[in-house]
């Protein structure tokens, strides 16, 4: 059973003291998001049930959000999610292109992981970055006006941050 | 409060929605829903097949609304005229809602237990297009056991929600609900869990569609070739008023009683359900009115009467 | 004409000290020598509309807000921006976090507030954290929390993270959204200002909308309606992109020249060298797509304005919408098909799935377009998508089937030539 630390458990108070009183499940979002960063970049049912437990909630009630928005891995993704945006305005400037692009590169398809579990390539829609296309979310930072070298030096930099963490 | 509904004026109290009134005049004509569900709070205003052309919105309000309106969840004004099946443009909105209704619905009749007392089926009928252009693959999902007595057919499925307001407000803890978003969205637990509340069979009687049968009926007899007898028995969790679905002395099935708008008004446990199926259990009080449109009444068995009792 | 905007530039603008010698909370200081209705009056007056995309009055919004109900009141900033084309709430926010900090608190005096939220999107991770900074700040210094400055009037705001639907940006939707559920757009009535947030009445505005308030507050609403034309007051910004050499976020005061806004070095800068204007989505992608000719000009040979009125001139048959002011240019390479199956892929993606019509049509349109761009379109096909877009539009919850209906009509009716063109060279074409 996933478990937050007393700091995060002080964290979730924080967060649902928000809203109302008795409106505790307004607290599921931001909830659901420290989860999801805290136990492995997935939301797992032991996680989604824990969440539950800690808003009072029944756990179909989690799940029933949690399988709606798209921010939230419903299976365990690669160390680092390449989140490509391929929304019209993206596209009219070459974000298919960096799409195929990495899935050479890598050797995977959009929706796949790479085998050393590294890398995930996923297809979003519109990140609201239309005027520095083409872009990319990668955790909690956009990288913006994609060009093939940009993805170059980007890839063999976290490879090394991950080489970094490993040793 | 005075509405006008198809040129038929009726007075109705306020709070009454359009599609109430308009089953004030005639069940038969009024708005078809499928997701709309009285004793369900919060239903309705999903599957838009009730959707009415309001074209004077009250006495003071003599304008028309902008769009069509969905009639469950649509308060009557007074002064409200509203068109039914007498506006084009409703009956033209409606054969498109169905026709989407039924572009992912696998048309699976045939094999359904549902066939014959199928609200969709009936919709179809007498609100939809004779053809679709519909001609890419439809949606599908592996069928599922949702708790020991009951199969989903998600491919049926017209999410109106009706099952989950059913296990939200007759049952102490929902553990399905609708999962994922748009037309990937399904009924489910997420992990395999059973349903087992005491009065999840509900979720039968009122699925509009045979997404949700019942696994002790499942493939025993099409509805038609079943009586549908009024019974009842002592029951101390509900009020055990039921239609047992009897093939010779075999009980088939038991469901609940439905009003001539087919809705449930008392519901009943899964203990009556699923668990009394022989005649013994039961007092039979008589044949259940079956509409002479419905293909269960070409049993007849309802007019089957010695010319003693004429 | 820079009103919201105004010191976007300035080093450190995004930090309380700076902003404050900037000029920056004197709304809030003068707002508590004013009577609340005073601001909604001005706000009123101002002309201010709606900049989310719908471009309903803001003054009337706020007048429909519910004061006799005795339950509390809430005021919901949306900035879960995510409409394709705009990105205008995002910049503001990076660059100026307490300036919407201090729309919120004037706009929450005017209207009775004393707890508001702000909804941003999940993904804009960096901007949840300045945003809290920013409120962080502003309750250090008394313009925020218990007795702000002093006064009787006390205000709390929290920011609330979205999680990737675009739906949530529909406000009752929303609503829902920041009540810990699904992002099912509510079938109304009641409207928000009756039964909003936790049933109670709630006003829900986008971040520009409450960025332009202080300015009105210090100016006054005759000010701010003297600023653009008609029935569009004021200045928008606009986030302007796709095929041109400038893309980025503009502030102007509306009515300007459409065309001027497009070949201008103040704004867009023109489209690329050797290339020319195709296509225009004026206001996100939800708007009907306009030709070349019909961009600049209106069917009537009258230039064309950035305005609600003259951009919708001539209607669904040759206008469009000003919508987000997401501003998407297409040049003489951009395919229309491939552009029109790709937003509806977007709209099939973002359905929610709660209506029949909405769930089921959006499917259908992505599936015969995906068709059509890659070679297996029929000749019927193209009458089919105009008939499916009619099945959908009008008859959903909210107002996202009319988006996802309009783009296919208006690129079928504006360049069926393309489409025809791509069915008559389909692989498997008979």
């Amino acid at each position: 059973m996933p478990k937050f630390s007393l700091a995060l458990l002080d964290k979730v108070q924080q967060i649902i003291r928000r809203y109302p009183e008795g409106k505790q499940k307004s607290a599921l979002l931001p909830i659901l998001h420290l989860a999801q960063q805290e136990f492995g970049g997935w939301l797992s049912p032991e996680t989604m049930d824990y969440v539950a437990s800690l808003l009072g909630l029944v756990p179909i009630e989690v799940y029933e959000v949690a399988t709606f928005y798209t921010m939230f891995n419903m299976t365990p993704t690669g160390k680092f999610v390449f989140q490509i945006c391929h929304t019209g305005p993206c596209c009219l400037v070459g974000s298919e292109k960096i799409i195929s692009y990495i899935e050479t590169k890598l050797g995977i398809k959009a929706g796949e992981t790479t085998p050393d579990g590294l890398f995930t390539l996923k297809r979003v829609e519109c990140l609201a970055s239309c005027g520095t296309a083409p872009v990319m979310q990668l955790g909690k930072k956009y990288v913006e006006h994609l060009t093939e070298e940009k993805i170059d030096s980007l890839i063999e930099e976290l490879r090394t941050h991950a080489d970094f963490i490993r040793k | 409060m005075k509405v006008t509904i198809d040129g038929i004026e009726l007075d109705v109290p306020s709070g009454t929605t359009i599609l109430e009134a308009a089953r004030q005049i005639d069940t038969k004509s009024a708005p078809p829903a499928m997701c709309y569900y009285s004793t369900l709070k919060d239903s309705g205003g999903k599957c838009r097949t009730c959707l009415v052309k309001i074209t004077q919105s009250s006495a003071q309000n003599t304008r028309p609304s902008m769009r069509l309106v969905p009639a469950c969840r649509t308060l009557v004004e007074d002064g409200m005229v509203v068109q039914n099946n007498l506006s084009e443009e409703v009956l033209e909105a409606r054969k498109g809602i169905v026709e989407l209704l039924l572009i992912n619905h696998p048309l699976d009749c045939p094999i359904c237990d549902q066939a014959g007392e199928c609200d969709l089926q009936n919709l179809a009928f007498e609100h939809g297009a004779s053809g679709t252009d519909y001609k890419e693959e439809r949606r599908r999902f592996p069928v599922q056991d949702i708790g020991p007595d009951i199969k989903l057919h998600m491919n049926r499925c017209i999410l109106c929600f009706r099952c989950v307001y059913v296990a939200d407000q007759l049952t102490p803890h929902r553990c399905h609900g609708v999962l994922n978003r748009g037309d990937a969205s399904e009924i489910g637990t997420y992990i395999a869990k059973a349903v087992d509340s005491d009065f999840s069979g509900n979720m039968i009687d009122v699925c509009p569609v045979g997404a949700l049968t019942d696994k002790t009926f499942r493939f025993k007899s099409r509805v038609w070739f079943a009586r549908p007898m009024n019974a009842h028995r002592e029951c101390t969790a509900c009020c055990g008023k039921t239609v047992v679905w009897l093939k010779g002395d075999e009980v088939l099935r038991v469901t609940a009683r439905k009003d001539d708008v087919g809705e449930v008004k008392d519901f009943i446990c899964n203990g009556c359900r699923f668990q009394h199926k022989k005649l013994e259990d039961w007092v039979i009080e008589g044949p259940m009115h079956v509409d002479r449109h419905s293909v269960i009444s070409q049993n007849h068995y309802e007019q089957l009467q010695g010319p003693q009792d004429a | 004409m820079q009103i919201l905007l105004e010191n976007s530039s300035v080093a450190g603008i995004d930090q309380f000290d700076v902003y404050r010698q900037h000029g920056g909370y004197a709304s809030v200081e003068k707002m508590l020598t004013m009577a609340p209705n005073d601001i909604v009056e001005a706000v009123k007056k101002s002309g201010l509309r709606g900049r989310g995309g719908a471009g309903f009055s803001t003054g009337m919004k706020w007048s429909f807000l519910d004061q006799k109900s005795g339950k509390p009141k809430y005021l919901v900033c949306n900035a879960d921006e995510g409409e394709p084309g705009t990105f205008k709430d995002r910049y503001f926010m990076e660059r100026l976090p307490h300036r919407l900090i201090e729309g919120l608190i004037v706009s929450s005096y005017a209207l009775g507030v004393n707890t508001a939220y702000i909804y941003v999107r999940g993904e804009l991770s960096w901007i949840i954290t300045q945003l809290e900074d920013a409120i962080a700040e502003a309750k250090s210094h008394g313009f925020l929390g218990s007795k702000i400055l002093g006064s009787e009037f006390s205000l709390e705001i929290y920011v609330h993270p979205g999680a990737g639907a675009y739906i949530c940006g529909e406000e009752s939707a929303l609503l829902e959204s920041l009540e810990g559920k699904r992002g099912y757009p509510r079938i109304k009535p009641p409207f928000p200002a009756i039964a909003g947030l936790y049933g109670c009445p709630t006003v829900v505005n986008n971040v520009e909308t409450l960025a332009a308030v202080p300015w009105i507050v210090m100016h006054g609403g005759e000010a701010y309606a003297a600023i653009g034309i008609g029935k569009s007051t004021g200045t928008k910004l606009i986030s302007a992109c796709g095929n041109i050499r400038k893309p980025g976020v503009y502030e102007i005061a509306l009515g300007l020249p459409v065309e001027e806004f497009i070949y201008s070095d103040s704004y867009c800068g023109g489209l690329l060298e050797g290339r020319t204007l195709k296509a225009l989505i004026a206001g996100g992608s939800s708007v009907p797509i306009l030709p070349a000719h019909l961009a600049t000009t209106t069917a009537a040979g009258e230039p064309r304005l950035m305005t609600y009125e003259s951009l919708f001139e001539g209607g669904f048959e040759s206008g469009t919408m000003l919508g987000s002011g997401g501003f998407i240019v297409l040049d003489d390479k951009a395919c229309i098909v491939r552009n029109t199956w790709n937003f509806a892929r977007f709209y099939h993606h973002e359905s929610c799935g709660q209506c029949s019509p909405c769930r089921e049509g959006t499917g259908w349109l992505e599936k015969v377009l995906e068709r059509i761009e890659h070679g297996h379109g029929r000749t019927e096909d193209i009458d089919l998508l105009v008939e499916i877009a009619k099945k959908i539009e009008g008859k959903t919850i909210c107002a996202f089937g009319d988006a996802a209906a309009w783009p296919i009509a208006s690129a079928i009716r504006h360049f069926r030539d393309e489409f025809i063109e791509h069915v008559s060279l389909a692989k498997d074409h008979v």
